[in-house]
């Protein structure tokens, strides 16, 4: 079992200052008054959590550090325990109506937009598949299942990769034929999702965690945004 | 020695009160912002089967005239998943739109990374709602995350005038509306609600079969009021969905101690921190249902669950595990149970456990339904035949 790391040593320690900023910053949040109540310290949480059963992991740690604003420890889990979640929402059991994994969320984004490394390293390897989401729209495509890709899901990932071109057209649905992404997107559509991603400041984030892969990105989209004639939408 | 009235367990039944939920029915206030001129709701066309959640509240689940908001996993992964609900669309001639003016919910990208944030996710959601709207169809939505995730960002936007204000200005410069639907819908619910049509057209016996059920975390867990439930399954104390459609095709559901465990996927884990998810996978769910039930079959109704309990299984064989459960969703068995091709329809080929021990089973001749779908391979290939088509598929 992974264990979890309260030294300090495993990342770059802050001042108490910035830690209460990055505090301050998860508490700004508009979810924030509607995932903390209190915590009854049962456990509920921890035992209908999968990632408490594999890692060194606790939503009641979560929840209790929060609580008691105990911003050191709350910035130790902003750099270890929070990317163990699974996102799963088991924990919203809680009997005092908390939600850890929402809490999570919330830090995971403040840790994402403040560009810690350890958010960076939690992401590494991960690149391929946000340049995929935001460039298509689509989380996976058919071919991304490649056997260096997933060499744990065995011998038919080889067999899906040799045939994916002909097993794609032999799926009925006239959409479905594509294999960079999931079905057929108009490209309308992707312009659309380009410029929610301009007005919202995503690609801000992206800039964050990853500089290379959000100059792909950009030269990605802001090709096609001014071929759809949006000359004056650019993400710098 | 004090005799107190027993109640067995066994013959309480818990009829839900919806007067006395504990949690709001979010669509008044939907209505409410919308004569306030906040908003405008999408209304569930005409032909809607009624069927309660949580607490008691009926939620309509329409019949037809569906926007079907496909999955990247399922599309892109398990595409018969979607081939099969389309399918059961057809048999019913049902009136639906596939449509390609779609994004997925990148909902999925923001629970394992945070790389987005609560404006952009929602600005996501009305974006696609907008264009079912556009076109006269009600959003179906096929994925479990998409699900739970569109959920939350319906509750989002009532409770959050601010959050309302960007998405609405974001709307205004794609030339769209900010409009929510009045009840979220996932495929799992059309497919419960139409079980008693599907059971009518069943050819293919399903009695010996024993099956397990898991719940998606995303579908029963977010928003839990608004999931399906059921007293006459689990005595209204578990979602019925999954397990009520495939008690009308006849099928025995076995149950097991882990049942409101999730699967392993855990959204960042099941790409870049896969040992977790097998692991999981493995040990708490497949191992304990292979012990505790053995079942033929595992049934789920979500895009991450269905690939991480088939997929994990590989690893786990090497590791000398109790595994070799395969694993489908309601749509495929639903469409199975009607007749559906296994290779042309539900695209068994793209799921790794070993699925002939249950089609045989079945009395279905696996070899000879493989070579059928080959020979259409063989046509695409050959250049003869550009793609296989629906009237391929059914013959």
């Amino acid at each position: 079992m992974m264990a979890l790391d309260l030294s300090q040593n495993k990342h770059a320690d802050v001042s108490y200052e910035e830690k209460e900023r990055l505090f301050e910053e998860v508490k700004a949040d508009e979810r924030w008054h509607h995932v903390l109540y209190g915590c009854y310290e049962c456990g509920i949480c921890v035992a209908s959590c999968p990632s408490a059963r594999f890692y060194d992991f606790s939503p009641r740690v979560i929840a209790q550090a929060v609580a008691r604003e105990d911003v050191d420890l709350i910035y130790t889990l902003m750099n270890d325990s929070i990317w163990d979640c699974s996102q799963c929402f088991s924990c919203d059991r809680c009997p005092r109506q908390n939600s850890p994994g929402q809490i999570i969320t919330i830090m995971r984004e403040v840790a994402v937009r403040n560009g810690l490394q350890t958010a960076k390293d939690a992401l590494e390897g991960y690149g391929r598949i946000i340049y995929k989401i935001m460039s298509t729209g689509s989380q996976v495509s058919p071919d991304m299942l490649q056997p260096n890709a997933f060499p744990d899901w065995g011998t038919h990932v080889h067999e899906i990769a040799e045939n994916l071109e002909e097993w794609r057209r032999a799926l009925p649905p006239e959409t479905l034929h594509t294999t960079e992404t999931g079905w057929k997107v108009d490209q309308k559509t992707i312009i659309e999702l380009y410029l929610i991603w301009h007005m919202t400041g995503v690609m801000e984030l992206i800039e964050g965690v990853d500089e290379g892969l959000f100059m792909i990105l950009v030269d990605v989209m802001e090709e096609r945004l001014e071929e759809a004639g949006y000359d004056d939408v650019t993400f710098d | 020695m004090i005799h107190l009235p027993v109640v067995k367990a066994a013959d309480r039944k818990f009829e839900a009160d919806p007067d006395k939920a504990p949690k709001e029915d979010l669509r008044e206030e939907l209505f409410q912002l919308e004569k306030e001129g906040e908003l405008e709701v999408i209304r569930v066309p005409d032909n809607y089967i009624e069927l309660k959640t949580k607490y008691g509240r009926i939620k309509k689940i329409p019949v037809e005239k569906t926007w079907h908001h496909k999955s990247c996993g399922q599309c892109g992964h398990i595409p018969g998943y979607s081939t099969s609900i389309f399918w059961l669309n057809r048999q019913f001639g049902l009136d639906y739109y596939d449509p390609t003016d779609q994004t997925s919910c990148t909902a999925w990208n923001y629970y394992a990374s945070a790389t987005s944030n609560p404006e952009a996710q929602a600005a996501v959601a009305i974006r696609n709602f907008a264009a079912a709207h556009e076109v006269g169809y009600y959003p179906l939505i096929h994925c479990g995350t998409s699900f739970g995730h569109y959920k939350e960002v319906r509750h989002a936007l009532v409770h959050q005038h601010e959050l309302r204000r960007k998405v609405r200005k974001i709307m205004e410069r794609l030339g769209k509306k900010l409009v929510v639907p009045e009840e979220i819908v996932h495929y799992s619910e059309w497919v419960l609600a139409m079980k008693d049509r599907i059971a009518e057209r069943q050819v293919i016996d399903m009695s010996h079969i024993t099956a397990t059920v898991h719940p998606a975390c995303h579908y029963h867990k977010l928003i839990e009021e608004d999931a399906i439930y059921d007293s006459e399954i689990y005595g209204a104390q578990r979602t019925a969905i999954v397990t009520g459609t495939l008690k009308a095709l006849g099928i025995n559901v076995g149950d097991y101690s882990t049942w409101f465990d999730c699967c392993g996927f855990g959204f960042r884990h099941i790409l870049v921190s896969r040992d977790f998810s097998r692991s999981f996978s493995v040990q708490r769910k497949i191992e304990v249902m292979k012990e505790e039930v053995d079942p033929d079959i595992v049934v789920t109704h979500d895009t991450g669950c269905v690939t991480t309990l088939d997929q994990s299984q590989f690893a786990g064989r090497a590791h000398n595990k109790k595994v070799g459960i395969p694993v489908m969703s309601d749509s495929q068995i639903a469409a199975l149970a009607m007749g559906a091709h296994p290779y042309k329809v539900l695209q068994l080929h793209w799921h790794n456990t070993d699925n002939k021990p249950f089609l045989t089973k079945l009395g279905l001749d696996v070899d000879k339904l493989w070579s059928e779908f080959q020979a259409e391979v063989d046509l695409i290939k050959a250049g003869k035949k550009e793609y296989m088509t629906w009237e391929d598929a059914d013959k």
